[in-house]
C-alpha cells in the first residue's frame, strides 16, 4: 500500500531563519530541515549520512556553479537543496521534499 | 541484415557480469544469461559489508532493469545440465533449450570443505553467497563461539564476520602460518599477533580429524594432535575448487586436479566455448581474484569479435584491510626467485613489518609484503609492474622518513602503467579521458571506470589526474573561493576602507552568488574583527560556522560542549559548585581541558540556553571555545604562592585573557604566562607566550603546540607590563589583518616574508607607522566586549534558535548515551536501541509520544 503525499503545514514564515536552516518534525517522525535562501525555501530530510547524525539543518548554505547547497555541520560535505545530491560524495544523496509558502505558512509535501 | 550472433553465458557472478557488460557495448549479438543463482550478479568483494549494513540491494551490480535496457535476456533459477556441442545447444533442468553460436562457460567456484568426518553437521557453513551469508547470521543468533577452518584471506575475512556477529572467535589453519601465499614467515607471524591482540584466537598447524558432540557448544573439533576445540558454528574457507562439471559431463579438457582448460583466447576444447573467471584453468592456474576475472572477460568479448587480445597471465598482488589491519603483497612475496635479495624493516612496538624482494641485479622490484602499513604500496607495485629502475638504496622506499624518501613521481610513470588494476586503466586511460574533456577526478572515474573495483586506487587516481590538469596549465589561484576574486587579505581591507558592515554588501559590490562555507566564516572574521558586532546578529548568523552558530563546540553526535571562561584558570570554590551542579543536573559529561579549564559534554542544542542562564547567573561568561578567537591564557601561580615565582604571572594571565577575550582572529589563539624561567605555563608553545624576569616579562610569539609543534621566537625581552601589552596589541591585530583564513601564527610568521625581524622591525620600530592605528583598533575591540550568551539568553528571538524542532518539543531520538566510567558518552550505532523512525512516532498536535504498536 503507497500512502498518498499530503501538503503538512509545518511553521509560520517567521518561525524560519533568513539564509539559515531550523528543524521540524514530520507526522511519521522524520526530520526535516527547512532552509530559507533569500526568497525561496528547501526542505531536505536532516540527516547527515556521512557524519550520521540529525545536523544538517545546523549547516552553512552557499552556492557552487549557481546549485545551492548545505555544507554539513560534521565533515563539510555538500548537499545539493533541490536534489538532495552530494557535490562531495556521489555515493550518498539526501531525501528533498517539495515545500511552498501558503498564507505565510511553510508547507512541505510528505 | 544479417542474423545476430547468438552468446549464451552460463552464470552470473562478477566475471559473467563483467562479460555481459562489455559484450553489450557491441551490436550484432543477442546475449542470453542463465544463472542459477535466483538473484543476479552481486558484488562478492564486498560481502562482507552485509553484516555491516549493507543490503544485497546495496551489493548489486545489476538489475533487471539495466539488462533490459541491454537488450540483454536474462534467467534466473536457470541451471545449465546439458550442453550439445554438436548441435550448439544448452539446455536446464527444466528442459528449456537454448542454441548458441558461442558459448561462455562463467560458472565460477565453489567453496573446498575438506573430508573431515561430521562436516555434513548443523551449523557447518561456508562463506561465499548471500544465502551463505543469512545461514552464518541465523546460526550466530543461537551461538557464542564460532571457528573458521582456513587462514588464508577469505578465512580471516570470514572471522571478521564472525567476529562482527559478537561470536568469540577462531581461526584454525593447517599451514604454520596465515595467509601464506600472500605473506612470508615474518609478515604472517605479526599478523597473527595482531589479530589475536583484538580477540580472535589462531590455532596453527591443525589439522581437524573429526568433528562431534560437544560438551560446552553444538561441536568439538578433535585435531590430529589429540587437542579439541569446542564451537557452536564451523565456517569452512578452505580454498575454493572450480564449477567444471558440466565440462567434465561433456568432454571439455579439464586440468588434473580440476578447472576448465583455456588458452589465451580463453577459448576451452571446443572453440565455440570459452571458460573465463574462477572455473577456467590458464597455464594450470586457477585466479581466485577478480581482477584475472575481468581481463578473462574482455579477451573473451574482444575475440568473439574478431579481435587479437590474449590472456597472459595477471598480477596477484593484492592491499586490504583485515580487521582494521593493512595488510598487502606483491609479486614474488617469498623471494623464490633465483638470486632473489630482500630488504626487510621490522617495527614491533608500532605492529609495522615491511619488505621488498629485488631481483638478482638489484635493479627491479620483483616482490613486496606489507602489514601494519600499506602507505608504500601504490608505488611499489608501479615500480613492480613496471620494472622503474631502483634507487640506489632501495631500502629507502620502505623506511621511515629518517631523510629523503624517493617518491616516485607520476611523470615517471610510463603511459602504460596500470593505476587502476580491476578494472585495468592505465595512465594512458587517464591521460584520454583528461584530452576527452574530463576535467576533474570524477570526470576520469567516470569515463574510466577507474577506482570503481576495490577503491584501493583512489588516491594514485587522483595524483596522476591532477598532475596531468596541472601540465595542462590549470592555474593554481589565490581566490578564497568561487564567489570572491580575493584573498583574505585583500577582503580585510575592503572591508575596512569602504567600511562594508555586512556580508550582503560586500557580495553585492565585490562578488558573486550567495556565498560558500570558506568565504561566508572567513568574512564573518574579518567583519567581527573590524566592527565587532554581536556574531548572531540577523545579517551575522548565517556567516557563522555550526560552533558559532550555537555558540558552543559541536561533538560527532550532534550535541553541544559548553566551556565557561575560567581567566588564567582560576576558579571560586562557589563557581566550581555551580558548573558541577549545572554538569549533574543536565547529565553532562565533565572533564578538565589541556587549556586550564572545565568542558561539559552532552548538551542538545535545545538544552544550550537554560544552561547558560545558570553559568551566567553564577558570574560565569562564555569562553569562546567554539570560536576563531583566543581561547586561554594558562599560567602557573607565580609569585603569589611559588617560591621561585619572580612577577605575579596569575594577575598578569587574567589581565591578558579578559583584554584579548572575544577578538575574531583567522585562527585560534592561546596564550600561556609563566611566573618565572622554569616555564611550568609552557608558554613557548603558545602563539603568545610570556616569561617572568627578575626585571619584567619576556614575549615570546608564533609558537604552537599541536599538528605541527614549534617553539616561539624569543621577540623581546625585560619589558614592562604596559609596554608589554602593547607589543601585544600590535602583533595580534597585524595577523589579524594579514593572515590566511585558519592560518594560524606560527605558520603565518613562517610565510611571511622578512618573518621575525620584519615584526620586531614593526611592532618595536614603528616601521609602517601604522602601530597607532594598529593599537586603537584593538583598544576598539576590547571596549566592544560582550559576553555573546548573555546577549542571546536576553534575546526572546534568539532562544526561539534553539529549539531542536519548530513545530515539536520533542527531543531527537537519536542522540543516546551509554556510561562508562561513570559519565555518559555517545552511544556507539550498535548500542543504540533506537532504530529509526518506525520504532516511535510523536503526535505533534499534542507532542506526545506515541509508544510503537
Amino acid at each position: 500500500m503507497t500512502i498518498e503525499k499530503q501538503w503538512q503545514t509545518i511553521c509560520h514564515k517567521d518561525d524560519l531563519v533568513k539564509n539559515s536552516g531550523v528543524c521540524a518534525l514530520l507526522a511519521n517522525e522524520e526530520q526535516i530541515a527547512i532552509f530559507q535562501v533569500k526568497d525561496d525555501v528547501f526542505s531536505v530530510g536532516n540527516w547527515d549520512p556521512i557524519g550520521q547524525a540529525n545536523v544538517l539543518y545546523r549547516g552553512l548554505i552557499g552556492d557552487s556553479k549557481g546549485q545551492i547547497y548545505v555544507a554539513s555541520p560534521l565533515y563539510k560535505q555538500r548537499f545539493v537543496l533541490n536534489s538532495g545530491k552530494c557535490l562531495d560524495d556521489e555515493t550518498v544523496a539526501i531525501k528533498t521534499y517539495d515545500t511552498r509558502l501558503q498564507n505565510d505558512e511553510v508547507q512541505v509535501l510528505a | 541484415m544479417s542474423i545476430k550472433q547468438k552468446i549464451v553465458v552460463v552464470g552470473n557472478g562478477m566475471v559473467g557480469h563483467h562479460f555481459v557488460d562489455e559484450m553489450a557495448k557491441h551490436d550484432g549479438y543477442e546475449i542470453t544469461v542463465l544463472s542459477a543463482e535466483d538473484r543476479l550478479a552481486y558484488d562478492r568483494v564486498h560481502l562482507s559489508e552485509y553484516f555491516s549494513g549493507k543490503t544485497a540491494e546495496d551489493l548489486a551490480l545489476t538489475t533487471p532493469e539495466h539488462y533490459n535496457e541491454l537488450g540483454v535476456k536474462f534467467f534466473t533459477d536457470a541451471k545449465v545440465t546439458n550442453i550439445n556441442k554438436a548441435e550448439k545447444t544448452v539446455s536446464t533442468e527444466t528442459g528449456d533449450k537454448y542454441a548458441y553460436d558461442k558459448l561462455i562457460l562463467a560458472t565460477g567456484s565453489y567453496p573446498f570443505v575438506p573430508p573431515i568426518p561430521g562436516k555434513e553437521r548443523e551449523h557447518c557453513l561456508v562463506y561465499r553467497t548471500i544465502d551463505d551469508l543469512d545461514a552464518i547470521q541465523a546460526s550466530a543468533n543461537s551461538g557464542k563461539v564460532g571457528v573458521v577452518v582456513g587462514g588464508g584471506l577469505l578465512g580471516l575475512e570470514a572471522a571478521n564476520a564472525l567476529k562482527e556477529l559478537g561470536l568469540q572467535t577462531h581461526v584454525v589453519e593447517f599451514a604454520p602460518q596465515l595467509m601464506g601465499v600472500q605473506l612470508d614467515k615474518d609478515g604472517g607471524e605479526l599478523l597473527r599477533n595482531m589479530i589475536e591482540g583484538i580477540g580472535v584466537q589462531v590455532h596453527t598447524q591443525k589439522a581437524t580429524s573429526e568433528i562431534i558432540d560437544g560438551e560446552d557448544c553444538v561441536h568439538r573439533m578433535v585435531f590430529a594432535d589429540g587437542t579439541h576445540l569446542e564451537t557452536d558454528l564451523i565456517l569452512f574457507s578452505a580454498g575454493i575448487r572450480p564449477y567444471d562439471n558440466l565440462a567434465r559431463d561433456f568432454d571439455l579438457q579439464i586440468g588434473e586436479r580440476g578447472g576448465i582448460v583455456v588458452n589465451n583466447e580463453c577459448q576451452t576444447s571446443d572453440e565455440h566455448i570459452y571458460a573465463i573467471g574462477e572455473c577456467a584453468l590458464w597455464n594450470n592456474f586457477i585466479y581466485g581474484l577478480v581482477a584475472p576475472g575481468y581481463t578473462m572477460a574482455k579477451v573473451a568479448v574482444d575475440n568473439i569479435i574478431g579481435g587479437e587480445q590474449q590472456f597472459t597471465g595477471a598480477d596477484m598482488s593484492t592491499k586490504l584491510k583485515l580487521m582494521g589491519m593493512d595488510v598487502g603483497s606483491i609479486g614474488d612475496a617469498h623471494a623464490r626467485t633465483a638470486g632473489a635479495k630482500s630488504y626487510t624493516y621490522f617495527n614491533e612496538p608500532d605492529d609495522i613489518y615491511k619488505k621488498i624482494v629485488v631481483s638478482a641485479d638489484g635493479k627491479t622490484l620483483i616482490g613486496a609484503v606489507l602489514v601494519g602499513d600499506t602507505s608504500e604500496y601504490d608505488s611499489l607495485l608501479q615500480y613492480a609492474l613496471n620494472a622503474i629502475e631502483l634507487p640506489k638504496n632501495p631500502d629507502s622506499l620502505i623506511l621511515p622518513s629518517s631523510g629523503e624518501k624517493p617518491t616516485l613521481g607520476v611523470d615517471a610513470l610510463p603511459d602504460t602503467a596500470t593505476i587502476c588494476s580491476c578494472l585495468n586503466v592505465t595512465k594512458g586511460d587517464i591521460i584520454s579521458a583528461i584530452d576527452a574533456g574530463a576535467c576533474d577526478v570524477a570526470g576520469v572515474k567516470s569515463c574510466t571506470k577507474a577506482t570503481t573495483g576495490c577503491g584501493g586506487c583512489a588516491a594514485l587516481v587522483k595524483t596522476v589526474t591532477d598532475h596531468e590538469l596541472e601540465k595542462r596549465g590549470v592555474e593554481v589561484s589565490t581566490d578564497i573561493c568561487e564567489h570572491f576574486a580575493y584573498s583574505r587579505v585583500e577582503l580585510f581591507h575592503i572591508v575596512k576602507v569602504e567600511k562594508i558592515r555586512n556580508f550582503d554588501t560586500l557580495i553585492e559590490k565585490h562578488g558573486c552568488g550567495i556565498g560558500c562555507e570558506i568565504c561566508k566564516p572567513a568574512v564573518g572574521s574579518i567583519l567581527a574583527s573590524v566592527w565587532n558586532d554581536y556574531v548572531l546578529q540577523e545579517d551575522h548568523l548565517p556567516l557563522q560556522d555550526t560552533n558559532d552558530t550555537y555558540l558552543g563546540n559541536m561533538q560527532k553526535d550532534g550535541t553541544y560542549s559548553i566551556v565557561p571562561r575560567m581567566p588564567g584558570g582560576e576558579v571560586t570554590p562557589e563557581r566550581l559548585i555551580v558548573i558541577g551542579e549545572v554538569a549533574k543536573e543536565y547529565n553532562l559529561y565533565t572533564k578538565v581541558t589541556g587549556g586550564q579549564r572545565i568542558d561539559l559534554f552532552g548538551a542538545r542544542v535545545d538544552q544550550l540556553p537554560d544552561i547558560w542562564e545558570k553559568l551566567i547567573a553564577a558570574g560565569m561568561e562564555t569562553g569562546h571555545a567554539y570560536g576563531k578567537s583566543l581561547r586561554t591564557v594558562k599560567s602557573c601561580v607565580g609569585s603569589t604562592w611559588c617560591r621561585y615565582g619572580v612577577q605575579d604571572s596569575m594577575a598578569m594571565a587574567i589581565f591578558l585573557e579578559n583584554r584579548y577575550k572575544g577578538l575574531r582572529s583567522p585562527h585560534k589563539i592561546k596564550f600561556a604566562v609563566s611566573g618565572c624561567t622554569r616555564e611550568c605555563a609552557e608558554a613557548q608553545s603558545k602563539d603568545i607566550g610570556v616569561i617572568a624576569t627578575e626585571n619584567g616579562w619576556n614575549l615570546y610569539v608564533s609558537g604552537n603546540g599541536g599538528m605541527k609543534p614549534r617553539h616561539g621566537d624569543l621577540f623581546a625581552t625585560d619589558l614592562d607590563d604596559e609596554t608589554l601589552v602593547k607589543y601585544i596589541d600590535r602583533y595580534l591585530m597585524f595577523y589579524v589583518r594579514t593572515a590566511d583564513r585558519l592560518t594560524r601564527t606560527s605558520v603565518w610568521l613562517d610565510n611571511l616574508e622578512g618573518g621575525l625581524e620584519y615584526m620586531q622591525k614593526i611592532v618595536i620600530d614603528d616601521h609602517l607607522s601604522i602601530n597607532q592605528e594598529l593599537e586603537s583598533q584593538m583598544d576598539a575591540v576590547v571596549d566592544t566586549y560582550q559576553c555573546e550568551w548573555k546577549t542571546t539568553i536576553e534575546d526572546p528571538k534568539q532562544l526561539k534558535r534553539f529549539r531542536q524542532f519548530v513545530n515539536s518539543k520533542a527531543v531527537d531520538k537519536n542522540i543516546e548515551f551509554v556510561t562508562e566510567r561513570e559519565q555518559i558518552r555517545p552511544a556507539r550505532g550498535d548500542e543504540k536501541s533506537y532504530k529509526g523512525v518506525q520504532i516511535h512516532t510523536v503526535d505533534i498536535t499534542t507532542d506526545r509520544e506515541v509508544e510503537p504498536a
